[in-house]
């Protein structure tokens, strides 16, 4: 018996590591990046994210040097308390307190006889100083990486201190409206849903009706039609980026919302009909043959049968065409540019013009990832669990 | 309550002939099955009745009325399926329902049909269960109460049982049966199983590439096949076919059949006179050929010596395969005999029973 059992543990157990393997190669850079973008900048160009729960910078160097007189809180001589910012502020510098430790104090040596740390050392020493006196105290995490990228900042500091002094740039108001800035992430995020959602509806609705009639209605040359529509999904999109341009310029459709919608609606269609028709061509004849002797209309059968039927089918285009056209560039480059700008152009532009600052990047990232994330947990048992069970014979 | 029509119906697909001028009469409340080897038309006789398929010539009739312009939902017929054809994302109350909510029934009413139905087949406890919770034989009761709530004129059943294990086929047999007495409606009824034709039908339309062979009581098919084809196929195991030639010998008519000669009773023979001389096919069921130890009394016997093939035990009975020089023979003895493999038995036919067909047109002579 519990041979048995150990080696069911065992037979299963390269499955098992492949897929434990396969989850961590998804699941450390994506975490990686969560708690990058937490992080104050400060600490993201010094050190890597595994850092994050560390003792901060120079703490150890602290305990070492000068623990065991001023106190692990820096609190133990009085007279020289290394938590009061004005004392610490005349040693801000790593060489200014260089020299205060190798000087004298009351005839004694400061570090009575220890090794004098090195410079880098001292710095780190000086660093942490800081961090206890309040000079330049930060949290471990912060949001404000987040607050930056949504409100469109684009400064040296962070937007809740330059709104505090009243330095903010001048599109920003301080004020709720700041979300909406049209430099931001937030602005950017409901752009990208005013594109996506019309661009998956559309071509998934137009798709089912063509699926059905490909599959239930005959009609002549229904087949030289299809042939035609699988055969269109070849063109490639940038062949007829000028063509469509032209167009839209003369209709003054460039840069419209509706301009972007027909395109990606155009571009879906061919491999969206493809997918519905042999999906729903594939459902059993004799349940159609069944619901006309029923009694039921081709529109009754085909949102009351049809439509149910082909959930699985609908959601998994639903995913593909949500993922593609959210993550897309190109054409909302082509036909948005700058005017309305998606969640894709603006961390372009952050790439471009902030190519140190990844701290906002990697909140810009997180922000639109956030959605497909979503969208793919709430519809992935559509994958896995087969709707026509029951149907016919199993 | 309709009677039903077919006049020199014929379909085609391209050159494909699917059904060959089929004319038949159906009385109304009959129970016809559509019998035959599969691919030989009968499916397609069904669907042109229901309107699944278009007629290329002739006339369907339901009633007084010709249905070809007539869509399948206004011919009042319904139908049930091989694969049940049950609505998947509905309950089984919803999916007897559905139909009558199409035809704007009242509420009530459905509801009234619904239980009746479910009362008739047995399965009130299962109308709020989905059809993929529901076992072969539940869906198969589903799909018949669904063409029941309809109250139609004419069911039509397509090979519905023949998903389900053999145990329950035969339980279900005997309660389509019921049911056609119990609603007194015309039941066409399409099945390759020969013993659910006999067993069902009160008269059995047998078809062969598209061509009507014979329709008939299952009774009638028995005794007096039509040719050498409605012969073999109704009848299990098949009808024994042996080529002879009819010849006259000591003024009495005989069967030469090469290994050996058999007597033609007296009263066969005067029908069989104007063929004296001539080549033909005798035909003699398994079932009339005994183990002459055990060869039920009064029958007009013909003896002769063969070699035992194999031999199947049923427990009522025995099959077994005999073999002469030139000719192999099923015959179906008590399960006293001594007939064992290598044997060599006598075997009585039971010569009251056997068929004449003509070697060219196959058509049995009578």
């Amino acid at each position: 018996m519990i041979s048995d059992r150990i080696k069911m543990i065992l037979s299963g157990l390269p499955t098992h590591v492949v897929l434990i393997g396969l989850c961590l190669i998804w699941l450390v850079p994506t975490f990686g990046l969560l708690v990058t973008s937490l992080r104050p900048f400060q600490d993201i160009n010094q050190s890597g994210w595994w850092t994050a729960l560390a003792p901060p910078r120079g703490a150890e160097e602290y305990s070492q040097t000068c623990a065991s007189c001023h106190g692990s809180n820096g609190k133990e001589i009085a007279t020289a308390d290394l938590t009061d910012p004005e004392l610490i502020g005349q040693y801000s510098r790593s060489i200014k307190l260089l020299a205060m430790l190798k000087r004298e104090i009351d005839g004694q040596p400061h570090l009575q006889g220890a090794p004098a740390p090195e410079p880098q050392q001292a710095a780190d020493i000086a660093d942490y100083l800081k961090r206890i006196s309040g000079i330049a105290a930060r949290p471990r995490f912060t949001l404000s990486n987040y607050i930056d990228a949504l409100m469109g900042y684009r400064g040296t500091a962070n937007y809740a201190a330059d709104c505090a002094t009243g330095e903010q740039a001048l599109d920003l108001n301080c004020n709720v409206s700041d979300v909406m800035n049209p430099r931001g992430m937030g602005r950017a995020f409901v752009n990208s849903l005013l594109v996506t959602i019309p661009c998956v509806i559309l071509p998934l609705l137009f798709a089912s009706f063509a699926g059905y009639a490909f599959s239930w209605l005959d009609f002549p040359g229904r087949m030289l039609l299809f042939a035609l529509l699988v055969g269109l999904q070849i063109v490639p999109l940038q062949m007829t980026l000028i063509p469509i341009s032209r167009v839209y310029a003369q209709l003054g459709m460039n840069g419209t919302f509706i301009g972007i919608w027909l395109f990606h609606t155009g571009f879906g269609l061919p491999y969206a009909i493809y997918l519905m028709r042999n999906f729903i061509g594939s459902l059993p004849r004799e349940i159609f043959e069944s619901a006309y002797l029923d009694g039921m209309s081709h529109w009754t059968v085909f949102y009351k049968l049809a439509l149910p039927l082909s959930v699985p089918a609908l959601a998994s285009l639903a995913i593909f065409q949500f993922l593609w056209i959210w993550n897309d560039l190109l054409v909302a480059l082509v036909f948005l540019g700058g005017q309305k700008p998606v969640l894709t152009y603006q961390i372009s532009n952050m790439v471009s013009s902030l190519g140190a600052g990844w701290h906002l990047l990697t909140a810009a990232a997180f922000v639109s990832m956030a959605l497909p994330m979503i969208v793919f947990f709430a519809l992935q048992r559509f994958f896995v669990r087969g709707m026509l069970a029951g149907a016919v014979k199993g | 309550m309709a009677s039903v029509k077919y006049e020199h119906v014929t379909k085609r697909w391209g050159n494909v002939v699917g059904i060959n001028d089929l004319s038949i009469d159906i009385e109304d409340k009959e129970f016809i099955v559509y019998v035959g080897p599969s691919g030989c038309g009968k499916s397609t006789a069904l669907r042109l009745l229901a309107g699944l398929e278009s007629i290329t010539e002739g006339k369907i009739y339901i009633g007084d009325r010709a249905v070809n312009d007539v869509k399948p939902k206004d011919r009042d017929i319904a139908m049930v399926f091989q694969s049940y054809a049950l609505y998947p994302h509905m309950s089984v109350y919803e999916n007897m329902a559905f139909g009558l909510r199409q035809r704007k029934t009242s509420k009530s009413e459905i509801d009234r049909r619904v239980r009746d139905a479910a009362d008739i087949l047995g399965i009130e406890q299962l109308l709020a269960r989905k059809p993929g919770q529901l076992s072969g034989g539940q869906r198969q009761r589903v799909a018949i109460g669904r063409a029941i709530v309809r109250e139609p004129n004419v069911f039509l059943m397509d090979e519905p049982l023949s998903n389900l294990d053999a145990k329950l086929r035969v339980q279900a047999r005997a309660e389509i049966s019921k049911l056609h007495q119990r609603l007194e409606t015309t039941f066409i009824y399409v099945t390759h199983d020969q013993v659910e034709a006999m067993t069902m039908g009160t008269r059995i339309m047998v078809l062969k590439d598209g061509v009507k062979q014979q329709i008939d009581t299952p009774q009638n098919l028995y005794e007096y096949p039509t040719n050498l084809f409605v012969a073999g196929f109704i009848g299990s195991p098949a009808m024994n076919f042996v080529d002879a030639k009819l010849v006259e010998r000591d003024g009495k008519m005989v069967a030469d059949c090469m290994d050996f000669i058999l007597d033609v009773p007296e009263d066969k023979a005067k029908v069989y006179r104007q063929h004296l001389g001539e080549e033909v096919i005798l035909g003699i069921r398994p079932e009339d050929t005994h183990d002459v130890e055990y060869c039920p009394p009064g029958i007009n016997k013909a003896l002769v010596e063969v070699k035992v093939d194999v031999t199947e035990l049923l427990g009522r009975e025995v099959v077994v395969y005999l073999t002469s020089e030139h000719i192999h023979l099923v015959g179906i003895f008590d399960s006293r005999t001594k007939a064992r493999m290598g044997n060599t038995v006598s075997v009585a036919f039971n010569m009251d029973s056997m068929h004449i067909f003509d070697k060219q047109t196959e058509m049995a002579i009578r």
